[in-house]
């Protein structure tokens, strides 16, 4: 009953229409999750395998997640260049220590790869630097204004806040091109659970009665996070170390059409422990204009600006 | 160190002032500020009366205009400043880029506060703030431990304000989509946690349940105490236990820390609750000012066991934390 109340109604009434061609390209957002060393290489080298996309490298989470390292994050970016994808390092979303900030400012100077910014810190030493930046999805850039002021420091790209749906981002380009601002790349969260909170709590040692400081990496035990239900047993949160989730997965692929033709111009799929090349097969078939199923359980909400829990609706 | 207090109507202002505040902090009647609750906020009168209150007893007025506009909104938002530049107030609290960007061009020498929205927590986010906006304060968000806000205080290049005192947001603030995700409505666009017409409370025969949007966040025993139902603190299943899986209902108290504070070069603190009553906003400001009154006196202790008693007393869940600025919390 509440599952259907919740169940999304598009505003606009677009039928899903299969999505034609697109010029839309995939990208490979950071792995969320803390995964063993050879798990992030196995997962890496697979993907160097693929047709090329853009691919997002580095931890955003957790500082203390060290399985790889700086130079280890360089090899594969390395690796996956050299295959053809386009490498992105992505800055960690909440820094507290000046230890972290220090590594912040590292990635601006990689010398190699382009940086998603994913707070102010990381703004503040690209523009420092005049480096061309993307800016990730917990930079809040709510209006053309704020578009175009970061633009002119170097933004090319952007992940649209995940509260933003159709609708904001229609009017956000129309308003770019209106006072003839550039329109940077906007990529959106296409399939994944949803970045919805950061704190300086881990919630994942907390669930175990440990602290941060005595986590003893408890995350690796859950490769995919751990789901929070409400006490009548509806799917609602993950926790994910200092950052909580939605449990329900956000898939767009059934909608890549209207993406295109909103603005967006990357898709955004964060990577999960299994069957990650099926997702992309899926993608890579919407994005070629075949239809697709729409996959069980998932959300998309925020699209339809709705609230972001809210359930997909059956194909139509 | 100076007592920045919430009104979130002008009987709170008078009781903020009147007790002691050495500035307050309000917002407009729409959704240019964070705390856009029905019957909360200023009128253009009550404003007026509010400002002439505080001027006759130096105290000053920030306007807070902290959410992030859509295309849409910026029109509100620009208008927004432009009032309260007119009616003079000392400081605004602001998010967003372009509403900064607005402020600091339009009216260069009308001070500009980072708000606890724009989600900085190192020296080098503020220094972004400050040679693009020329900002001259900022409200750090309540994720930094102790020691960090220490460190912070020696590079900052502003003035930093640490919330002392109320409500604990344990998620960055500015960054937190919980309420955005069940009910559509979030602070950052809306002004708006958990915002009322989303709420449903019930008598069950299992106890008091309280919804949002439909999703069950928390039942209560007959005798149990139930807060406001944010999401982030709710109780859930994790496994197959039921627990607040992310935080108690607890508020924040840093009273044992403002000679710390103080000590390493904080220049405010600052009392949440804007959605509380004039009362309770009287006895909080009152007895911070006292505390920070005893600064650096050796004669008496930091504070009194009474003060401890009655902050507890006006909490949420009668229960306290360092919050985050204690390590064991995070």
């Amino acid at each position: 009953m509440r599952q259907a109340a919740r169940r999304s109604e598009d505003p606009l009434q677009t039928a899903r229409e299969p999505a034609g061609r697109t010029d839309l390209r995939i990208a490979i957002g950071p792995i969320q999750y803390f995964w063993p060393r050879a798990e992030v290489e196995r997962f890496y080298e697979n993907l160097a395998g693929r047709a090329p996309m853009v691919v997002y490298l580095g931890e955003t989470v957790c500082s203390k997640r060290r399985e790889l390292g700086r130079d280890d994050w360089l090899a594969i970016g390395r690796e996956l260049a050299a295959a053809g994808h386009e490498v992105v390092v992505s800055t960690l979303s909440l820094i507290e220590a000046a230890s972290e900030l220090g590594a912040c400012r590292r990635w601006v100077e990689n010398g190699e790869f382009t940086v998603e910014a994913n707070d102010m810190s990381a703004i503040h030493y690209l523009a420092e630097r005049k480096l061309p930046f993307v800016a990730g999805p917990g930079v809040n850039l709510y209006n053309h204004l704020a578009v175009d002021y970061l633009s002119r420091l170097g933004m090319f790209r952007m992940v649209l806040p995940v509260e933003l749906g159709r609708i904001q981002l229609t009017s956000l380009v129309e308003h770019l091109r209106a006072a003839g601002s550039s329109v940077p790349e906007i990529e959106y969260h296409a399939w994944g659970r949803l970045p919805l909170a950061w704190s300086a709590r881990c919630f994942t040692a907390r669930a175990v009665g440990r602290g941060k400081d005595q986590c003893r990496f408890e995350c690796l035990k859950h490769p995919d996070g751990q789901r929070v239900a409400t006490r009548e047993g509806e799917e609602f949160l993950n926790l994910n170390g200092v950052q909580v989730q939605s449990a329900a997965i956000q898939d767009l692929a059934p909608r890549a059409g209207e993406l295109a033709a909103s603005g967006v111009r990357l898709l955004r799929l964060y990577p999960q422990p299994d069957r990650f090349d099926d997702v992309i097969d899926r993608f890579e078939a919407a994005l070629a204009g075949k239809p697709v199923p729409l996959s069980g359980g998932s959300i998309e909400g925020y699209w339809l600006n709705q609230p972001g829990i809210s359930a997909a609706g059956p194909s139509q | 160190m100076k007592l920045v207090c919430p009104a979130g109507s002008l009987p709170a202002l008078i009781e903020a002032v009147d007790n002691g505040a050495d500035a307050v902090y309000l917002g407009f009647r729409d959704t240019t500020n964070a705390r856009a609750f029905p019957g909360l906020n200023f009128s253009p009168k009550d404003l007026a009366r509010g400002l002439e209150h505080a001027r006759a007893n130096d105290c000053r007025i920030f306007l807070a205009l902290n959410t992030y506009p859509t295309c849409e909104k910026l029109g509100q938002a620009f208008d927004a400043v432009d009032r309260a530049s007119d009616l003079g107030a000392d400081a605004l609290i602001i998010a967003e880029l372009a509403v900064l960007e607005y402020a600091a061009t339009h009216y260069p020498d009308l001070r500009r506060h980072l708000s606890v929205q724009g989600s900085a927590t190192t020296s080098a986010a503020l220094a972004f703030y400050r040679e693009q906006f020329g900002i001259s304060r900022a409200v750090l968000p309540r994720v930094l431990a102790l020691q960090q806000v220490e460190h912070l205080a020696r590079t900052a290049p502003v003035e930093l304000e640490v919330f002392a005192f109320g409500s604990l947001c344990i998620m960055v603030e500015g960054r937190c989509q919980l309420s955005s995700f069940a009910t559509g409505k979030s602070p950052n666009c809306d002004g708006v946690c958990s915002p009322p017409e989303a709420v449903a409370w019930d008598e069950t025969p299992e106890g008091r349940s309280v919804r949002l949007n439909g999703l069950l966040i928390d039942r209560f025993a007959p005798n149990e105490r139930a807060g406001y139902p944010t999401v982030c603190k709710g109780r859930y299943r994790l496994g197959d236990r039921t627990l607040h899986a992310l935080e108690e209902p607890v508020s924040l108290n840093t009273l044992d820390l403002l000679p710390k504070l103080a000590a390493c070069g904080v220049t405010a603190v600052k009392i949440e609750g804007r959605q509380r009553s004039p009362a309770y906003v009287g006895a909080v400001t009152r007895i911070w000012r006292q505390a920070i009154d005893r600064l650096g006196r050796c004669d008496a202790p930091p504070s009194e066991p009474e003060w401890h008693e009655t902050l507890s007393g006006l909490s949420e869940g009668s229960q306290v934390t360092l919050g985050p600025y204690q390590r064991a919390w995070q």
